[in-house]
């Protein structure tokens, strides 16, 4: 394919980029390629002409691979677009067929332009699609990576804020476990612990596990790791929150906190733990 | 420096590890302690590791050792100042303190001594 040829798509197209943006605009709204909640008329009209303009730009300077130095803009452009579009929550076919319904209005308008010349025409299509996927395939990617680093951020902002070790009472320490443990979960878990021990001079924790889904046995291995490691630091611990199903799924995987005290609520830990604080709780009788 | 000083303080010794122990050192310093539990008499001794940012299977065992071998002595091993990265250590090797009573601080571990020497004086007392 020379280059004489090259530059006619882009010449075809910037002739009639108007009609085009009209065109594609027309067939975006047709196949509902976009919320129209979501994005308004003029940004989506300001969008596509931009990265029209872009695509002519992109054409002028080579046709045959997009993935050059002279696309990047047009790559950058379709990245950014993709990645708001993961962000406000597109659907994935809603970003792909943003570019790929580019295709119709442009295939019509090579059609009207080259009507009598059918094997420049067929080629000129085929350039054509063959770009306009490898963009479409492009932005998807780029959709892709927007959604893996939105989830990636969820998980380590989870991991961040569902570790809370709170002090209830003087000396006391409570660790409300919510959700799977894993063990990158559980460093975490245990760093903040000892931590907070020392900082308040801690003697007893309860580790409360009543949001812990399953116990199985690496999960107890976690648990006992934890216990291990604050019990080197002088302090003891106590398990509060087994639930019965859990209780029988331990027993059943003969997994044993033998040397754990365990309660099963929270309440009772703590009625627990201040018994070894040598502390009484103790009612008062209403004045009359 | 190959000794570590050992410090008494009314009925305990107290015992301050603040360089990387090597086995000699391990060794004289067991061998002192025993022979100042008997010296001295005291019920308690207070080992701080609050300096010590690695602690090893090797450290692990030695005060495994002294624990043992100053209850065959009538004085309870108390190991203390244990950093929250060295506990971590210690569990992921699997290294285990058996025998060895443990408290966050010097205060803290005074006042377990204190009750430790109490219910073991009771319960020869029965």
């Amino acid at each position: 394919m020379g280059t004489g040829k090259n530059s006619k798509i882009a010449e075809i197209i910037n002739n009639s980029k108007e009609e085009l943006l009209e065109n594609w605009l027309k067939e975006q709204k047709k196949a509902k390629a976009q919320h129209t909640e979501l994005i308004s008329e003029g940004e989506l009209r300001h969008r596509s002409e931009e990265l029209l303009s872009l695509f002519v730009r992109g054409c002028l300077s080579g046709l045959e691979d997009t993935s050059t130095e002279a696309w990047s803009e047009m790559r950058d452009f379709l990245s950014s677009i993709s990645r708001n579009n993961a962000r406000q929550g597109f659907s994935p076919s809603e970003t792909a067929t943003y570019i790929f319904s580019l295709k119709q209005p442009v295939f019509a308008l090579l059609r009207q332009e080259l009507s009598n010349e059918p094997d420049a025409l067929l080629d000129e299509i085929w350039t054509v699609s063959k770009l306009l996927d490898s963009l479409g395939l492009h932005s998807f990617e780029e959709y892709q990576r927007g959604r893996e680093e939105i989830i990636e951020r969820q998980r380590q902002e989870m991991i961040g804020h569902s570790n809370p070790v709170m002090k209830i009472w003087e000396g006391i320490l409570t660790v409300p476990l919510i959700g799977t443990l894993d063990s990158e979960r559980t460093q975490v878990i245990m760093e903040n612990l000892l931590q907070k021990i020392v900082d308040t001079e801690s003697s007893i924790v309860i580790i409360e596990i009543s949001g812990v889904p399953t116990v199985d046995t690496e999960v107890a291995q976690y648990l006992f790791k934890t216990v291990a490691a604050a019990k080197l630091m002088g302090t003891e611990c106590i398990i509060s929150g087994i639930r019965p199903q859990i209780a029988q799924t331990m027993v059943q995987l003969g997994v044993a906190f033998d040397d754990i005290m365990t309660k099963t609520t929270l309440a009772d830990a703590l009625q627990y733990a201040f018994k070894q604080s040598n502390l009484d709780i103790v009612q008062h009788q209403k004045r009359a | 420096m190959d000794k570590i000083p050992i410090l008494k303080l009314k009925d305990l010794l107290l015992v301050t590890i603040q360089v990387d122990m090597h086995d000699r050192m391990a060794h004289t310093l067991q061998e002192d302690l025993t022979e100042r539990v008997v010296q001295d008499g005291v019920k308690g001794v207070l080992i701080d590791i609050s300096s010590l940012e690695v602690v090893d299977s090797f450290i692990g065992r030695m005060l495994g050792n002294i624990a043992s071998a100053t209850r065959t002595l009538g004085a309870e091993t108390i190991v203390v100042g244990i950093r929250p990265s060295v506990a971590i250590t210690i569990v992921e090797l699997g290294v285990t303190l058996e025998g060895v009573h443990t408290a966050l601080n010097v205060d803290k571990g005074m006042a377990l001594l204190q009750s430790l020497i109490k219910t073991s004086s009771q319960e020869k007392g029965t």
